[in-house]
């Protein structure tokens, strides 16, 4: 961002990177897979690299809303600074953050999620799906809480998913009744509280009924966490966990 | 004498109503010692929901059953009303089936609230069997037992006994009118139609005039009595729902779930530390007020939206039934939150009225008292509990606020979040990894 503001151009869009896409292994790979769709869709992006910052929801959805009214404030002075309009996001807690709780305090963006912002390049045709890869596969999709209930962005996915000639098929909990895959809430920082199982072990046993060849996902949170129930089940073998950028960028050989 | 029975009438009802207006005023009392909340914008949209959610039922029938058995108890706690409108008049003025000259419209009205009282009847015996024989799951966890319990049937008991009364009332009516009896008989012919209770007649045909009189009478007594007793019984119950659902739809959260409020208590503060001209030295003024507090400990912190959640919630359990805490067996109950919020108030509302009109500090507080900090900690603040509300209650609210009184008032997080904190505070993600380090996912293969 800051070398495309220096040479005095406006970049289309800011991508917001976000930690997990930033630090996370798995989800780099979710970041990288979203440029090469950009990339050929000749959207004119930039990001903000080592000026972004933590958006501040784990540590608002812990109590600490200094901490994270401090994250903000800084956010948007670094974003107003290079006059940022539209922003789109592949973390559904950056997405929710930013749209929802960065205007109260001087914020004021045009917010996508990325599965929002991916539908729209595919209604306009900058994107268009040839070839399926994923052909008859049995695709089912986990509702990220911060994208469905939280937004209500049930759709975007979902049409995303259709595109690929695959099988889409819904878990018993889904949309406004999907189940959490136990990270919000700052829940992915630290240890469950005692109980019979960990949430993200009940949501993939919800995934495994819907006998799957791919759980997709729309949050980084979500896809470790279904990530680790797979494994625990043993099913790594037999069944991918992808985010929905993946699906695409694969399906057009990218 | 002649007039006795229309004056005990008029003290019944005067009593009934006066001793539930002390109450109401009692609650909105106790909802006004939250802090104040705008809810003041978009009162249109208000309403709507209000007409969509509380009086059309929308949210109730995402569970078919449930849903379908509650409208026909809720339409026929309404539409028997007006019946309760006649007989009211009818025990003040000593008049009897005042209505009837509406003739055919008063014989429709009459069996209508007759078949109603029947599907009631069914819908609550089903209910009592969904409670009690069936054991559904989420009537049955720890926060239920007890007094929660016996509320929920006592309130079946009651519906069923009010039907039952009423229909005994109008079968005796109905053989009464059939034996020409004076004051009942109606030379227009006979007054109302009784497609159930006409079943129920044939029970008291060998009764003479006196006996079915004494029968009419009763029933018609203990009926209105009946009702005034549970209007009362409702400030002590959870069944206050039939009224508060109304207001708690109309004041329910508007905005994007996902929005959770900025304190602005808060906002100041952090203004004033990215404040260049701030003075960093400056000693804090005298007459300063003292600064808010952050966050919620205790009943008087949470705003009086959230306590009219409290005192609106019906312990339904469709939030705990669909919170993923509670379906992995960790101890958060989001009707827990409601019902401990609620008790609490109550509580300080009780204190309030032993010490003369003011609370008198009693060593508790709804943290740790009432609500555990392992519930408030197991929460992933995925909005399920206030997705299921049938009536707008939003629990994940008062979580977050008593996070925040841990957190800020109390550094009393769980260590794995303060380091998680700590990250963000020293390197702006919330892992220990360094923010120069940002962009090298660019430069990975």
């Amino acid at each position: 961002m800051a070398e495309l503001f220096a040479k005095g151009e406006q970049p289309e869009v800011l991508f917001w990177v976000g930690c997990a896409g930033s630090f996370d292994d798995r989800a780099k790979k979710i970041t990288k897979a979203f440029i090469r769709l950009l990339n050929k869709a000749e959207v004119s992006f930039a990001v903000l690299g080592t000026e972004e910052s933590c958006t501040g929801d784990p540590a608002k959805r812990a109590g600490n809303e200094f901490l994270f009214q401090m994250q903000a404030v800084t956010n948007i002075e670094v974003m107003n600074a290079y006059e940022v309009k539209k922003v789109v996001t592949a973390c559904p807690h950056c997405f929710n953050t930013i749209k929802n709780e960065y205007p109260g305090l001087g914020g004021n963006y045009e917010v996508l999620h990325h599965t929002q912002f991916l539908k729209q390049l595919f209604e306009s045709g900058k994107l268009g799906l040839q070839g399926g890869t994923f052909k008859g596969k049995r695709i089912t999709y986990h509702d990220p809480c911060y994208l469905g209930r939280a937004n209500a962005v049930y759709e975007a996915p979902r049409e995303l998913i259709k595109k690929l000639d695959a099988e889409l098929v819904e878990m018993k909990n889904c949309r406004k009744k999907g189940l959490c895959c136990g990270a919000g809430g700052a829940q992915m920082f630290k240890e469950p509280e005692n109980g019979d199982k960990d949430v993200n072990i009940e949501r993939t046993e919800q995934a495994m009924e819907t006998k799957p060849d791919i759980i997709a996902a729309a949050c980084p949170f979500c896809n470790t966490m279904m990530t680790d129930g797979v494994k625990n089940k043993e099913k790594e073998a037999s069944v991918a966990v992808m985010d929905i950028a993946e699906l695409i960028a694969q399906a057009e050989e990218l | 004498m002649e007039y006795f029975p229309n004056i005990l009438f008029a003290l019944l009802l005067i009593a009934g109503i006066g001793y539930f207006a002390r109450n109401v005023k009692k609650l909105a009392r106790n909802i006004k010692l939250g802090k104040e909340a705008d809810v003041s914008d978009n009162s249109s949209q208000r309403w709507k929901n209000m007409a969509m959610i509380a009086l059309g039922q929308s949210k109730m029938v995402v569970r078919p059953i449930a849903g379908l058995l509650h409208i026909i108890v809720y339409v026929g706690f309404v539409i028997i009303n007006i019946e309760v409108l006649e007989i009211i008049l009818d025990g003040l003025l000593g008049t009897h089936r005042l209505f009837a000259f509406l003739g055919p419209v008063y014989n429709v009205l009459i069996g209508s609230f007759e078949i109603l009282a029947f599907l009631v009847v069914v819908a609550v015996i089903i209910f009592w069997i969904r409670r009690n024989v069936i054991r559904l799951q989420r009537f049955l966890k720890p926060e239920m037992k007890g007094w929660p319990k016996k509320d929920g049937n006592l309130i079946l008991y009651i519906e069923l006994v009010l039907m039952f009364l009423f229909l005994t009332m109008n079968a005796a009516d109905y053989q009464l009118q059939l034996k020409g009896a004076a004051h009942y008989a109606s030379e227009a012919g006979i007054m109302g139609s009784f497609p159930i209770s006409g079943f129920i007649a044939p029970l008291f045909e060998n009764l003479s005039i006196s006996s079915l009189i004494l029968v009419e009478r009763t029933a018609w007594w203990l009926h209105i009595v009946g009702i005034l007793l549970f209007l009362n019984y409702l400030y002590y119950s959870k069944h206050l729902h039939i009224l508060l659902a109304f207001p708690n739809t109309y004041y329910g959260n508007l905005k994007p779930k996902g929005q959770f409020k900025n304190l602005q208590s808060v906002t100041n503060e952090v203004k004033l530390m990215m404040d260049p001209e701030a003075d960093p030295f400056a000693a804090p003024d005298e007459d300063a007020p003292e600064p808010e507090k952050f966050g919620a400990s205790d009943v008087a912190d949470l705003s009086w939206v959230q306590l009219l959640n409290a005192y609106t919630c019906t312990e339904c359990g469709r939030c705990t039934s669909e919170c993923p805490a509670n379906q992995t067996g960790k101890k958060l109950s989001p009707r827990k939150i409601m019902m401990d919020t609620r008790d609490r108030l109550e509580a300080v509302g009780k204190n309030i009225d032993a010490n003369k009109g003011s609370f008198v500090d009693d060593g508790k507080q709804l943290l740790d008292d009432y609500i555990t900090r392992e519930e408030l900690w197991a929460c992933t603040s995925c909005n399920a509990c206030v997705e299921a509300c049938p009536v707008s209650i939003d629990p994940l609210s008062i979580i977050m606020d008593m996070r925040q009184y841990l957190v800020m008032e109390q550094s009393a997080a769980p260590t794995d979040l303060n380091n998680m904190m700590g990250n963000i505070e020293n390197n702006g993600a919330p892992w220990p990894f360094n923010q120069m380090d940002r962009l090298n996912w660019a430069n990975e293969s």
